[in-house]
C-alpha cells in the first residue's frame, strides 16, 4: 500500500506581487521545482500598442509601483534612440538622481522590512521593530529619503509625473536639490552602518555559478547606460540583447522565463550580478564597503550586502548630483518628431536588468512592445538555484524546509508585479511506506 | 451594485472597542498602493499600536484567520479564481475599502475591456492556451458591496492616513469631493488648459492628487478617476474648439481609469464617431 503527504503552505510573503513555489519529492529525490504565478497577467506590451509616444512614460510606470522610475527611463530612452531625440544638457544628471532616489527607496524596503526578518528570525519588519528599533527605524527614514529625491525630480514618490521623452516636463528647482543635501549625508552614514549590520548575519553557505549579466559602463556605476556584460565574457550593445536572450513561457507561470543563447542557460541580474560585474565603478565610500568582502561572490543569501553597499552608492551619488546641478536656461524638454521608428534600451532597475524595445509607426504611435524586467530573467536561476538547495533543506521539516526556500527566493527581491507577464510554496512529498 | 463613493462607512459607525484587525489583499495591480501603508507608516509609526495588520503578505510572513474588522483590497478582478476569491474576502471582512484606480474602476488592465482578450493574450504569449484571464478587468465594486472607494493611481498618503483614522474612530472620512482644479486654485497653479491650451482631465478628475500634474507645466491625465459631477462632454466640445485632435482626447479619457463610468460613456462616445468636429 502506498501513501502520500502533501500540503500547501502560504502564499509567499515580503514579496513584491504574488505567486507560489512548487516542489514534489518522492523516493527518486526532488521530482519538479516550478514557480507557479499567480499574478494575473496584465498585458501591457499589448496595451501599449495604439498609444502616443509622450504616453508612454506613464503607461510604462504602472507595471510596478516599486521601481516605476526604471520602466520609465528604460522606455524614454528606448524611444529617445528611436526618434534620434537628444535631450538637453541637465537631464541625464536629473535621471540619474531620479533613479538613485529609486533604488534607496526600493533597496530599504527589501533589506529592512522584507529581507533582514530572515535572518534575524522574524516574520515581518513589524515583529522585528519591537527587538530592533532602530534598524526598522532607519529602513522607513532610507525608505522616506529615497521617496523624497522622486518627489523631488520626478514630482510624485510612487508613479512619478515628471518624466517626458525628450526630458523632464518641468525643471526641479536648484534649491529644493540642495536642500536634500543633509538627508542624504545622513543616508551615506546609516547605509555604511547598514553595510556593517548585514554583513554580520549567519549566511547558509551556497555558492552558486557565477552566471551574472549586468550593465557595465565606461566611467560610472551603471544606472541609465552600459553595455550588457556577463561573467562568462559577453560584451553586447543593448540593441543586440535579443540575439543572446530569449524570453521563454511555461506552462506553469504568467512571467515568461529568460534565458542565455545558444546555450539556454539560466543566468542572473541584480545587485550581486551589478557589483561582481562593475565593482570598480563604484564611488569611493561604496568602493571601500564593497572590499571588506570576498569577490567574486557567488552567494545569492549575500545579496542583502550587496543591496546594502548599492545603498551606499545611492546615496554618495545622488549627494554629487544634488549638490551640483544647475538648472539650465533651456526648455526641460527636447521636442521630438512624429515620425517612424526603432528603437530599444536597457538600465539598471533596483532588481537587475530591464530591456525594452519600442516600433513607433509613421503617426507617432506604437506600433509593437517588447518589455523584459529583471524577474523574469531570474527565474530560471531561481528555479535552478532551488533545485541546487533542496537536498539540504529536505532533511528539515515542511515548515522549516519551506522558510529556508522562501529565504532563497526572497534573496532574489522578487517583483512579481514587474513580471509584466509570481509564490504560495507548496511541498508535495510522495511518501511510500516501506 | 452600490455606489460606495457616496456611501456612508454605517459599519464603523461606532469606534472599535479594540485595535481594528486589518486585512490587505491584492488582485491585480502594480503593488504601488500597498506600497503607500508602508509609506504611511513610516509617516506615521504610531499607526502600527493603532492598528493590528493581520493579514498583509506584501509585508508580513504571519497570516491570522478572518474574520477581520476591515479589509484594504488593491487590484482588479481579472481572472475566474479572482471573482471567486473577492467573494469569500466580502464575507470576512465587516467593512470593505477598495484602494486604488485598479480596485475602483478596473485599472489601466481595463484597456483591454475594449479589445478582444484571445487577441491580448496572443500578443503576449507563445501558448495561450495556459492563461487564466477574465475578457474584462473590473472594479471590485462590480462583484461585491463595497463600503469605501479610496481612489488615485496611487492612492494619497494623507488621504489612506485619513481613512485609518476614521475607520479608528468610527467616523465618516472626509475626503474631497472637488476636482483637480480645487486643487490648482489653492496651490495658485495658472491653468494649463486655459493659458497654454493643454488639454487637462482636471476640471472632471477627483482632487487628492494635490494637482502635480498641472504644477509641472502637463495637463491631468486623471489618475484619481471622474469627479462626482463630472461634464465630459461640455470640457471635450471647448477643447476640440481649442483645436485638439479627437484621437488626442479618446487617448485621454482611455487611460488610468477607463472604464470608471464616467471616463467609458465619454470613451465610447468618441470612439463611436460622436463629437466629430
Amino acid at each position: 500500500m502506498s501513501g502520500s503527504r502533501s500540503f500547501i503552505v502560504k502564499s509567499l510573503a515580503r514579496v513584491e506581487g504574488e505567486g507560489a513555489l512548487r516542489v514534489r519529492v518522492d523516493e527518486d529525490g526532488i521530482g519538479i521545482t516550478e514557480f507557479n504565478i499567480y499574478e494575473p497577467p496584465r498585458f501591457f506590451e499589448k496595451i501599449l500598442v495604439g498609444r502616443a509616444v509622450d504616453e508612454v512614460p506613464d503607461l510604462v510606470a504602472r507595471i510596478c509601483g516599486i521601481c516605476p522610475v526604471a520602466y520609465q527611463m528604460t522606455a524614454c530612452r528606448a524611444l529617445e534612440t528611436a526618434l534620434e531625440v537628444m535631450p538637453p544638457a541637465g537631464v541625464a544628471e536629473l535621471r540619474r538622481l531620479l533613479y538613485c532616489g529609486e533604488w534607496i527607496q526600493s533597496h530599504a524596503l527589501h533589506v529592512h522590512l522584507l529581507h533582514a526578518p530572515d535572518f534575524l528570525g522574524y516574520e515581518s519588519g513589524f515583529a522585528m521593530a519591537i527587538d530592533h528599533p532602530q534598524l526598522v527605524e532607519a529602513g522607513f527614514r532610507l525608505k522616506g529619503l529615497g521617496n523624497r529625491i522622486m518627489e523631488v525630480v520626478g514630482g510624485r514618490a510612487v508613479h512619478p509625473i515628471n518624466v517626458a521623452v525628450g526630458g523632464f516636463h518641468a525643471w526641479p528647482a536648484e534649491s529644493a536639490l540642495r536642500d536634500l543635501g543633509a538627508d542624504l549625508e545622513w543616508g551615506l552614514g546609516a547605509a555604511l552602518e547598514l553595510v556593517d549590520t548585514v554583513s554580520g548575519f549567519e549566511f547558509p553557505s551556497f555558492e552558486r555559478p557565477e552566471d551574472f549579466v549586468a550593465l557595465r559602463h565606461d566611467v560610472d556605476y551603471p544606472f541609465n547606460e552600459g553595455r550588457i556584460v556577463s561573467s562568462d565574457g559577453l560584451d553586447i550593445p543593448a540593441a543586440s540583447f535579443q540575439e543572446h536572450f530569449e524570453e521563454r513561457q511555461v506552462s506553469w507561470s504568467t512571467a515568461l522565463h529568460a534565458v542565455r543563447l545558444p546555450s539556454g542557460a539560466p543566468y542572473a541580474v541584480g545587485p550581486l550580478a551589478r557589483l561582481n560585474l562593475c565593482r570598480d565603478r563604484l564611488p569611493p565610500r561604496a568602493a571601500q564597503a564593497a572590499a571588506r568582502l570576498d569577490w567574486p561572490q557567488g552567494n545569492p543569501f549575500r545579496s542583502i550586502v550587496a543591496r546594502s553597499i548599492e545603498i551606499v552608492a545611492a546615496c554618495e551619488e545622488a549627494l554629487k548630483i544634488a549638490r551640483a546641478w544647475t538648472r539650465p536656461s533651456d526648455p526641460p524638454r527636447a521636442p521630438f518628431p512624429l515620425r517612424e521608428g526603432m528603437g530599444s534600451h536597457a538600465t539598471e532597475a533596483p532588481r537587475g536588468l530591464l530591456w525594452h524595445r519600442y516600433a513607433i509607426d509613421a503617426a507617432g504611435l506604437i506600433s509593437a512592445a517588447t518589455i523584459v524586467p529583471p524577474t523574469s530573467q531570474n527565474q530560471a536561476r531561481i528555479e535552478a538555484d532551488l533545485r541546487a538547495f533542496l537536498p539540504a533543506v529536505l532533511p528539515l521539516d515542511d515548515a522549516a524546509a519551506t522558510l529556508r526556500c522562501e529565504q532563497l527566493i526572497r534573496s532574489y527581491d522578487p517583483c512579481i508585479s514587474c513580471a509584466t507577464h509570481f509564490l504560495r510554496l507548496s511541498i508535495d512529498r510522495v511518501v511510500t511506506p516501506r | 451594485m452600490t455606489d460606495p463613493h457616496s456611501a456612508e462607512i454605517s459599519a464603523a459607525a461606532a469606534p472599535l472597542p479594540r485595535r481594528p484587525r486589518v486585512a490587505v489583499y491584492k488582485f491585480a495591480s502594480c503593488d504601488g498602493c500597498q506600497l503607500q501603508f508602508l509609506a504611511a507608516i513610516g509617516k506615521h509609526p504610531e499607526l502600527l499600536s493603532q492598528v493590528d495588520f493581520v493579514h498583509f503578505l506584501e509585508a508580513n510572513r504571519a497570516v491570522e484567520p478572518g474574520p477581520y474588522d476591515i479589509g484594504f483590497v488593491e487590484g482588479s478582478v481579472t481572472t475566474k479564481h479572482d471573482a471567486e476569491r473577492i467573494q469569500e474576502i466580502r464575507r470576512e471582512c465587516r467593512t470593505l475599502v477598495t484602494i486604488g484606480a485598479c480596485a475602483t474602476s478596473g485599472g489601466i488592465q481595463a484597456l483591454r475591456n475594449w479589445g478582444k482578450i484571445d487577441e491580448f493574450v496572443a500578443g503576449v504569449y507563445a501558448t495561450p492556451a495556459f492563461i487564466d484571464a477574465l475578457a474584462t478587468s473590473t472594479a471590485i465594486a462590480e462583484h461585491v458591496p463595497v463600503d469605501f472607494e479610496l481612489r488615485g493611481c496611487p492612492i494619497d498618503t494623507g488621504q489612506l492616513v485619513e481613512i485609518l483614522s476614521a475607520l479608528i474612530a468610527g467616523r465618516k472620512p472626509r475626503v474631497p469631493a472637488t476636482s483637480v482644479c480645487a486643487e490648482c486654485k489653492a496651490d495658485g497653479t495658472v491653468c494649463v488648459a486655459v493659458a497654454r491650451g493643454i488639454p487637462c482631465l482636471g476640471p472632471v478628475t477627483q482632487a487628492g492628487c494635490r494637482a502635480i500634474c498641472p504644477g509641472h507645466d502637463r495637463g491631468c491625465f486623471g489618475c484619481f478617476g471622474p469627479s462626482d459631477t463630472a461634464n465630459l462632454v461640455s470640457l471635450n466640445l471647448h477643447y476640440q474648439a481649442a483645436g485638439v485632435p479627437r484621437d488626442e482626447l479618446l487617448r485621454l479619457v482611455r487611460g488610468i481609469n477607463a472604464w470608471a463610468p464616467a471616463f467609458r460613456v465619454e470613451g465610447d462616445r468618441f470612439a463611436a464617431g460622436e463629437g466629430a468636429s
